[in-house]
C-alpha cells in the first residue's frame, strides 16, 4: 500500500495531519513510518501533482476525501468533518476508511491471484 | 507593528455594500483579519460571530477584514465576500475589504484569523487567536471573550497576547 502526504509549507496544518495519519496507520496494524511525505513548492508542481491544497493524503493514489472541482494551487485545503465542521485536516474517520478500503482491495487482489 | 498598550492605526474600509467602517467609536472594537478560503478562519468563524452578538449589547463592535490577494486567491474576491454576507454568515459583523492591504500591513497582521482588541480609546489591549484550539468549538473564543471582559472592566487582559494561528496572509507579489 502506498500512503502519501503532500503538503505546502505555507500552511501550518501538515504536522497535525501527519500525526493523525500515522495514528490511523498504527490502528490499522500498518507501519506508521511508511508514509511518503512530499512537499509541493511551486504552482507548477501543484498543477503537475493535481494538488488542491495542503495537506492532501492519498492511499494508493486515491484522495482520502476526494475534492470535487477545487482549483489546483498552493493553498490551505478546507476539509469538512463528518459533523459538518470546517477543518484544516481530514476527518480521521475518513482516513481510517480509506486505509480499510485499500487493505480490503489488496486482500481481494491477493485472493484473486490465489484462486 | 503595534504593541500592546499602543494606539492602533485608524482606518476606513468599505464593507461588501460600500459603506465605510473604522475602529473609532464609543466602545471597544475587535479588528479581525479573516478570509474565505482558509480552514482556520472558517473553523473559528462562528465563534467570532457569536462573540459579536453576545458583546454588542455591551457596546463592542467586531470588524472583519479580508486583506488577501484575490487575484491569486479568487475565493477571497469581493464577489465571494458578498456571497457569504448574503448567506447570513456575517450577521452583525461588517465584512470589510482591505484591497490595498495597507491596513493589514499597518497592524502587522500575520494570519487569518488574527485578532486585535482595541479599547474605547483605540489602544491595543489583546492580539492573537480567539482561543486555544480551532478544532474545538467548546473553547468558545475564550481568549477573546476574556480580553473583552477585561477591557470592559478597565483591566488588562490576561493573556494580552497569544500567537496568531491560521493561514498566512496572502500578500500581493
Amino acid at each position: 500500500m502506498r500512503v502519501e502526504l503532500l503538503f505546502w509549507a505555507g500552511c501550518p496544518s501538515h504536522p497535525a495531519a501527519l500525526s493523525d495519519l500515522r495514528a490511523a496507520l498504527s490502528e490499522a496494524g500498518l507501519d506508521p513510518e511508511s508514509v511518503i511525505v512530499r512537499e509541493v513548492r511551486t504552482e507548477d508542481e501543484a498543477r503537475a501533482e493535481g494538488f488542491v491544497g495542503s495537506p492532501t493524503i492519498r492511499v494508493d493514489g486515491r484522495d482520502v476525501q476526494p475534492a470535487a472541482g477545487e482549483p489546483l494551487g498552493l493553498t490551505c485545503r478546507v476539509y469538512r468533518r463528518r459533523d459538518g465542521r470546517y477543518s484544516p485536516t481530514p476527518d480521521p474517520a475518513d482516513v481510517r476508511d480509506a486505509l480499510r478500503t485499500a487493505t480490503e482491495a489488496a486482500h481481494a487482489r491477493h485472493e484473486g491471484r490465489i484462486a | 507593528m503595534i504593541s500592546i498598550g499602543e494606539r492602533a492605526p485608524s482606518f476606513f474600509l468599505p464593507d461588501t455594500s460600500g459603506a465605510m467602517h473604522g475602529p473609532a467609536g464609543p466602545g471597544p472594537t475587535v479588528v479581525c483579519f479573516t478570509c474565505n478560503h482558509c480552514p482556520y478562519a472558517l473553523a473559528w468563524h462562528e465563534r467570532i460571530v457569536a462573540v459579536a452578538a453576545d458583546y454588542a449589547p455591551r457596546g463592542v463592535r467586531v470588524l472583519a477584514i479580508n486583506p488577501n490577494d484575490a487575484e491569486r486567491y479568487p475565493l477571497d474576491s469581493l464577489e465571494a465576500m458578498r456571497a457569504r454576507v448574503a448567506r447570513g454568515e456575517f450577521d452583525g459583523v461588517p465584512y470589510l475589504r482591505d484591497e490595498s492591504q495597507e491596513v493589514a500591513r499597518a497592524y502587522d497582521a500575520k494570519t487569518t484569523p488574527d485578532l486585535f482588541v482595541l479599547d474605547s480609546d483605540g489602544v491595543l489591549r489583546y492580539r492573537g487567536a480567539p482561543d486555544q484550539d480551532h478544532d474545538d468549538p467548546a473553547r468558545n473564543a475564550a481568549w477573546l471573550r476574556s480580553a473583552l471582559d477585561a477591557v470592559l472592566a478597565s483591566a488588562a487582559p490576561d493573556p494580552a497576547e497569544t500567537p496568531p494561528v491560521g493561514c498566512s496572509i496572502k500578500w500581493r507579489p
